[in-house]
């Protein structure tokens, strides 16, 4: 069968196209070499050691960490009440205001960015890590709505009723059967957001002021200027944090699953 | 009592979806308004004028100026103490008039080393008894101006107030912006042709392949945009492994130019894209009964006819939303192009970025940002308006 063997090569080289760019860095970030390049001559630490002695990286991640949890604070609180707020029909304008808080995902980030600026100078806020965290809530805010209006069309209703018929106040019954049944939802919008903030670069850019360089505003001008394998280090440290914060996540939701059986 | 509870519970999703609201009111909206209201104000000139302001509609606009709008605009220089202020203003005169510069800096040593009476503009330098120069500033006085929206479009107005083409050698950005186009349709056209084989290999797959070839999918979405175009950094590079493997398997001699150049944009940029194409299509795949292509076959059709006028027109709304989807955010692109491409692989962001932040020209930056808004505004509502007919009709 040829024409099968054909389908799953070009199967294979698909998955390889997709795949393989996301692990060519993890060995890299352990070269002992100066240059970001194959082959490896031997193992070596030294530049996880470089991320974590030297202060541009450091101040980085610190500013990276700051940042990312003020992101996920601020754009799941603002995110769940919304979606809370959007699981009623809201007369008229409710599909016009599931769109606005869509839009975010979709305007250039080049654009949204130069606004900002103009705007966060004009208010005071320039130069701050507040700043830095309202833009990356602006973008972050979306992908929290989805995952938690997607979790809470998945609640039965009459639980819900039920738990009220019970006498169970409507506080009790948000606090004791929607936020549970929910909570897989909020925690993967959390994850994204958290995500998100710290793979921003573009309104970093605009907003973020020398004292707010991210890891990833610094990853960004490393590869523009001076390659390092301190890159593949960082990297390291983004898909190993990505992959724990799955991790957790995917924990989580079977917990619940498993609830649910 | 009654009345106050249904109150609450008819305004409660209100006050819940309030903060988010207002905050994407204050953080999303105002700053594209305030993008808008940049690409069409224009006071560098005139906040640092306001006396000149004054006189300058008693000037005729032909004959040489009077010398109230002389004194007045030596007034205005000397209060004038904000160095980036009037440099901007310098700019902002030389763009309208060339030769500004040069003026410029000699009439405000004049204006330093005078700090009081009259200044003999004329004697001081021959240009200003030429009408041109004031026509510039004047021009410059009024708060609102086209000028930036129509220079985004490689568009002026001439000196009768019609708007007329650019000289052919100020024209870049129609080109630019066609770049742009071009390339984010060729990362298009490669999504469509590797992702929709795929999709259909997805479908048809059983077990493990199944969840493997989702995985390869699902996986790039995780990872961080960043660190895929990284990759392709190394992957590409002059001694990077493509290069290396296909040199060590004696395919080349000499390692290919992979970065840097168009080539390496369009390969980084259809990795980055190729997922937002093969979800869509997957997804409309999936709710097309499996029987339709046995039975188009069992009814005699080949199978290349079959899937033309039977899986093709039914998979159709996945191509357009992938498409969409794909084509929408490669016009955005910054990152990809600015990591991997050259000076001639640069997309309309890039310019929008280096306006703004190297030469400081924001009312340029905001007016092609406005440009580059409306077109992805356009192109998410023809997108959204496909998915609620899909929606409906599911």
């Amino acid at each position: 069968m040829p024409a099968k063997t054909l389908q799953w090569l070009f199967g294979a080289l698909m998955a390889a196209f997709l795949i393989v760019p996301l692990l060519v860095m993890m060995p890299l970030a352990f070269t002992s070499s100066l240059l970001l390049v194959y082959p490896i001559p031997s193992f070596s630490f030294r530049w996880f050691v470089e991320l974590f002695t030297l202060p541009v990286w450091q101040r980085a991640i610190v500013n990276s960490l700051i940042i990312g949890f003020g992101t996920t604070a601020l754009a799941t609180v603002l995110g769940v009440l919304a979606a809370l707020g959007l699981r009623r029909r809201l007369p008229m304008i409710g599909g016009v205001i599931r769109t606005l808080f869509m839009l975010p995902m979709v305007v250039p980030a080049v654009v949204l960015g130069i606004g900002m600026q103009i705007l966060l100078a004009r208010i005071g806020l320039a130069n701050t890590h507040l700043a830095v965290i309202i833009a990356h809530t602006v973008v972050a805010v979306p992908f929290v709505i989805v995952s938690v209006s997607g979790s809470l069309a998945g609640i039965d209703r009459r639980v819900e009723l039920a738990a009220a018929s019970l006498g169970a106040s409507p506080q009790r019954v948000f606090g004791k059967v929607t936020l549970p049944l929910a909570m897989p939802g909020i925690l993967t919008g959390a994850v994204l957001a958290f995500a998100t903030s710290l793979d921003e670069v573009v309104l970093t850019l605009f907003v973020a002021g020398p004292n707010q360089r991210t890891l990833a505003r610094q990853m960004f001008s490393t590869i523009r200027d001076n390659i390092s394998p301190a890159i593949a280090a960082a990297a390291f440290l983004f898909i190993f944090g990505t992959l724990l914060l799955a991790a957790v996540v995917l924990i989580v939701r079977r917990k619940k699953e498993v609830a649910a059986i | 009592m009654m009345s106050g509870k249904s109150f609450l519970q008819k305004s409660g999703p209100f006050l819940l979806v309030a903060p988010l609201f207002l905050f994407i009111c204050l953080f999303f909206i105002w700053p594209l308004g305030s993008v808008l209201t940049q690409s069409v104000s224009d006071n560098a000139v005139a906040r640092l004028l306001p006396e000149t302001a004054k006189v300058a509609s008693s000037w005729d606009g032909e004959s040489a100026p009077g010398e109230d709008l002389q004194a007045a605009f030596v007034t205005d220089l000397r209060a004038a103490t904000d160095e980036q202020a009037v440099g901007d203003m310098v700019r902002r005169l030389n763009s309208a008039q060339s030769g500004f510069r040069t003026l410029m800096s000699k009439t405000l040593r004049a204006v330093q080393e005078t700090p009081e009476g009259l200044i003999d503009l004329v004697a001081l330098d021959r240009k200003w008894s030429q009408p041109q120069y004031w026509k510039a500033i004047t021009d410059a006085l009024s708060p609102t101006t086209d000028r930036y929206l129509l220079a985004a479009v490689d568009l002026m107005r001439n000196d009768a107030g019609e708007i007329v083409s650019q000289p052919p050698e100020q024209t870049i950005n129609v080109a630019i912006f066609g770049r742009t186009f071009w390339i984010s349709a060729t990362v298009t056209i490669f999504c469509v042709l590797l992702g929709y084989p795929y999709a259909l290999l997805i479908t048809v797959a059983t077990g493990w392949k199944k969840q493997a070839l989702l995985a390869a999918v699902l996986l790039p979405l995780w990872t961080s945009l960043l660190v895929r175009t990284a990759a392709w950094f190394i992957l590409l590079q002059e001694q990077g492994l493509i290069n290396s493997a296909l040199m060590d398997l004696n395919i080349i001699a000499g390692p290919l130019a992979l970065i840097f150049n168009r080539t390496g944009v369009i390969i980084a940029m259809t990795h980055v894209s190729l997922p937002m194409m093969v979800l869509p299509i997957y997804s409309v795949l999936l709710t097309i009964p499996k029987n339709l292509m046995p039975a188009a076959a069992s009814l005699g059709a080949h199978p290349l006819r079959a899937f033309v006028r039977v899986l093709l027109p039914l998979s159709f709304g996945g191509i357009a939303a992938g498409s969409l989807l794909v084509f929408m955010s490669a016009i955005g692109y910054y990152i990809t192009p600015a990591l991997i491409g050259g000076a001639g692989d640069q997309m309309i962001s890039s310019f929008i970025a280096f306006h703004a932040q190297n030469s400081g020209n924001w009312g340029m930056a905001s007016a092609l940002g406005i440009v580059l808004l409306v077109v992805t505004i356009i192109l998410y509502a023809v997108y959204d308006r496909l998915a609620t007919q899909r929606e409906r009709s599911a």
